[in-house]
C-alpha cells in the first residue's frame, strides 16, 4: 500500500511538472494513434459505405469478415506486420521496422475494420430511409455515398472515436513492431508494460492516469455526440 | 412529357400481384388523383410511373420517352417525408447541388422555394425538428425548387392534421396552377373531391375506372367505386 501511495505521489508530481520524458511519450502516443485513425478513416468510411450500397457476389462473407475483424488480436496484427517489415520480409528494404511509421501501420490495420464495419451498418440503416428519395432525385453512387456519410456524421464520429480508443489503449501491436525504443518508439502502453516489469511504478502509474483520462474524454465525446444525434433524428 | 401511358402493367412481389394488368393514359393537364382504399396499389403504381419500381410486365412511357429518361423532369413526394439530417435550406440545396446548379442560383432558388412554401422563417432549423406539416411542406418546396414538369405525391397528407393538410393542399394546387402535371395518390374521398380534375379508381391492384372528377363523384359507373364514394368500407 505504501509502495502504491509513493508511486502515486511521484506520478502526480511527474504530471504536474510536465516531465519531459513523459510529455514526449504522451505526444508520440497521440501522434501514432491519431495518424492511424485518420489514415484508417480516410479509406474505411468510403469503403464501408460502398459495401453497404452495392451488391456483389460474396457480399455476405465480406460483411461477416469485416465484423469479425473488429476483434483482431493486436499481438497477431503486430506479428504479421513484423514479419512483413522484418529485413527478411517482403517489405524489409523499407527499413520501417521499429519506427513510429510501423506502429501507425499496425494500429491502422487494427482500427480499419472497426470504422469500416460500423460505417457499413450506419450507412445501410440510413440508406433504407433515404433510398427512394435519392433515386427519385437521380443521385449517383458517389453522390449517395457523400450524402449518407454526411448525414451519418454523428454515428460515424462515434465509430471513429471507438477506433481511436482501441488504438491508444492497445499494447500488443506497437510493442512488437515498434520495439519500445526510448526517445523513438516508446508510447504510453509500452512504457507502462516495461516500467512495471522494471519496478518503476511512478512513470507507469502517471501514464496510466493519462490513459484513463483520455478514455474518459473519448467516451464523454461519444456520449455527447451520440445524445445530440439521437435528438436530431427524432 | 404527357401523355403518360401505362400498357398492361403488372407488378408482382413473391407471386402476389400488387398491380395487375393496368392500362391507362393520362393526357390532360391539372390534377389526377389515384383513388382507392389502402392496399389498392396506388403507391406502387406511382412508383412504377416514376421508375422507382420496375414493372414485372408491361410498360410505362411518358410521351415518347422511357421512364428512366424523364425522372429528372419529375419530382416525387412521399407519404412519410424523407428529409436529410440538415437544415431546411440545406435540404433544398441538396437537390439543387445534385442537378449541378451554380452556387448563386442555388441561393436564390432556395430562398424563393422556402418563401413560396411559407417556410422562410425556419430556413435554418434542422429539418427533422419541424412539425409534420412543415416537414411535408418542405418536401414540396424541395420539389418546387427542381421546377419539374410533373409532381407525383403519395398520400402527402395522410399523417397530417386538418390545418397542415389545408396548407399542403394549397401548395399542391399552386403546383397545378403553375401548369405542372400533378398526380396524387390518396385514399381520402373528401380530398379527391376537393382537388381532383381526373380520378383513377383502383382496388386490389386493378384499375376499375378512369373518369373526369366531376363525373366520377356524381356517379361512377363501377359499382365498387360507387360504394366507395358512398362511404362504404370497400375491401
Amino acid at each position: 500500500m505504501n509502495e502504491f501511495s509513493n508511486a502515486l505521489r511521484t506520478a502526480v508530481q511527474l504530471l504536474v511538472e510536465m516531465d519531459p520524458d513523459l510529455v514526449e511519450i504522451v505526444l508520440l502516443s497521440l501522434r501514432v494513434s491519431l495518424s492511424a485513425v485518420i489514415l484508417a478513416a480516410v479509406f474505411a468510411l468510403p469503403l464501408g459505405a460502398l459495401v453497404a450500397l452495392t451488391r456483389f457476389p460474396g457480399k455476405r462473407s465480406v460483411v461477416i469478415l469485416m465484423n469479425a475483424m473488429m476483434s483482431l488480436p493486436p499481438v497477431v496484427v503486430g506479428l504479421v506486420i513484423y514479419l512483413l517489415l522484418s529485413h527478411t520480409g517482403p517489405f524489409g528494404l523499407t527499413g520501417l521496422l521499429f519506427t513510429p511509421t510501423a506502429m501507425i501501420i499496425a494500429q491502422c490495420v487494427l482500427v480499419f475494420p472497426i470504422i469500416a464495419a460500423l460505417t457499413r451498418q450506419t450507412v445501410f440503416d440510413l440508406h433504407e430511409e433515404y433510398d427512394e428519395y435519392l433515386r427519385s432525385v437521380g443521385a449517383g453512387t458517389r453522390q449517395k455515398i457523400a450524402t449518407l456519410l454526411w448525414d451519418g456524421r454523428a454515428r460515424l464520429s462515434t465509430a471513429i472515436l471507438a477506433g481511436f480508443g482501441r488504438a491508444i489503449a492497445e499494447v500488443g501491436a506497437v510493442i512488437i513492431v515498434g520495439g519500445n525504443i526510448l526517445h523513438s518508439t516508446r508510447v504510453m502502453t509500452t512504457t507502462i508494460a516495461l516500467e512495471t516489469s522494471k519496478g518503476d511504478l511512478a512513470m507507469a502509474l502517471g501514464l496510466g492516469i493519462i490513459l484513463v483520462m483520455i478514455a474518459v474524454v473519448v467516451n464523454t465525446a461519444v456520449v455527447t455526440i451520440g445524445g445530440g444525434a439521437s435528438q436530431r433524428t427524432v | 412529357m404527357l401523355p403518360l401511358i401505362a400498357d398492361r402493367v403488372s407488378y408482382i412481389v413473391d407471386g402476389k400481384a400488387i398491380i395487375e394488368d393496368v392500362s391507362f393514359s393520362i393526357r390532360g393537364a391539372g390534377l389526377t388523383v389515384l383513388l382507392g382504399p389502402n392496399g389498392a396499389g396506388k403507391s406502387s403504381l406511382l412508383k412504377l410511373c416514376h421508375g422507382l419500381l420496375p414493372p414485372s410486365s408491361g410498360s410505362v412511357r411518358w410521351g415518347e420517352a422511357d421512364v428512366a429518361d424523364v425522372r429528372q423532369k419529375q419530382a416525387m413526394v412521399f407519404q412519410r417525408p424523407v428529409l436529410l439530417r440538415r437544415s431546411a435550406a440545406e435540404n433544398v440545396d441538396h437537390v439543387l447541388k445534385l442537378r449541378g446548379a451554380p452556387a448563386a442560383e442555388r441561393a436564390r432558388v432556395i430562398e424563393q422555394s422556402l418563401a413560396w412554401a411559407g417556410l422562410a422563417d425556419i430556413a435554418d432549423m434542422p429539418a427533422r425538428k419541424l412539425s409534420g406539416g412543415e416537414q411535408q411542406s418542405l418536401t414540396i418546396a424541395r420539389a418546387w425548387a427542381l421546377n419539374p414538369e410533373v409532381l407525383l405525391l403519395d398520400e402527402p397528407t395522410a399523417n397530417l392534421d386538418p390545418g397542415a393538410t389545408r396548407r399542403v393542399e394549397d401548395l399542391i394546387r399552386s403546383f397545378a396552377a403553375a401548369g405542372k402535371k400533378v398526380i396524387m395518390a390518396t385514399h381520402n374521398i373528401a380530398q379527391a373531391q376537393r382537388m381532383a380534375d381526373e380520378v383513377l379508381f383502383l382496388n386490389h391492384g386493378r384499375l376499375l375506372e378512369q373518369a373526369p372528377a366531376e363525373r366520377f363523384m356524381n356517379g361512377p359507373s363501377n359499382p365498387l367505386a360507387a360504394r366507395f364514394i358512398a362511404g362504404e368500407l370497400v375491401e
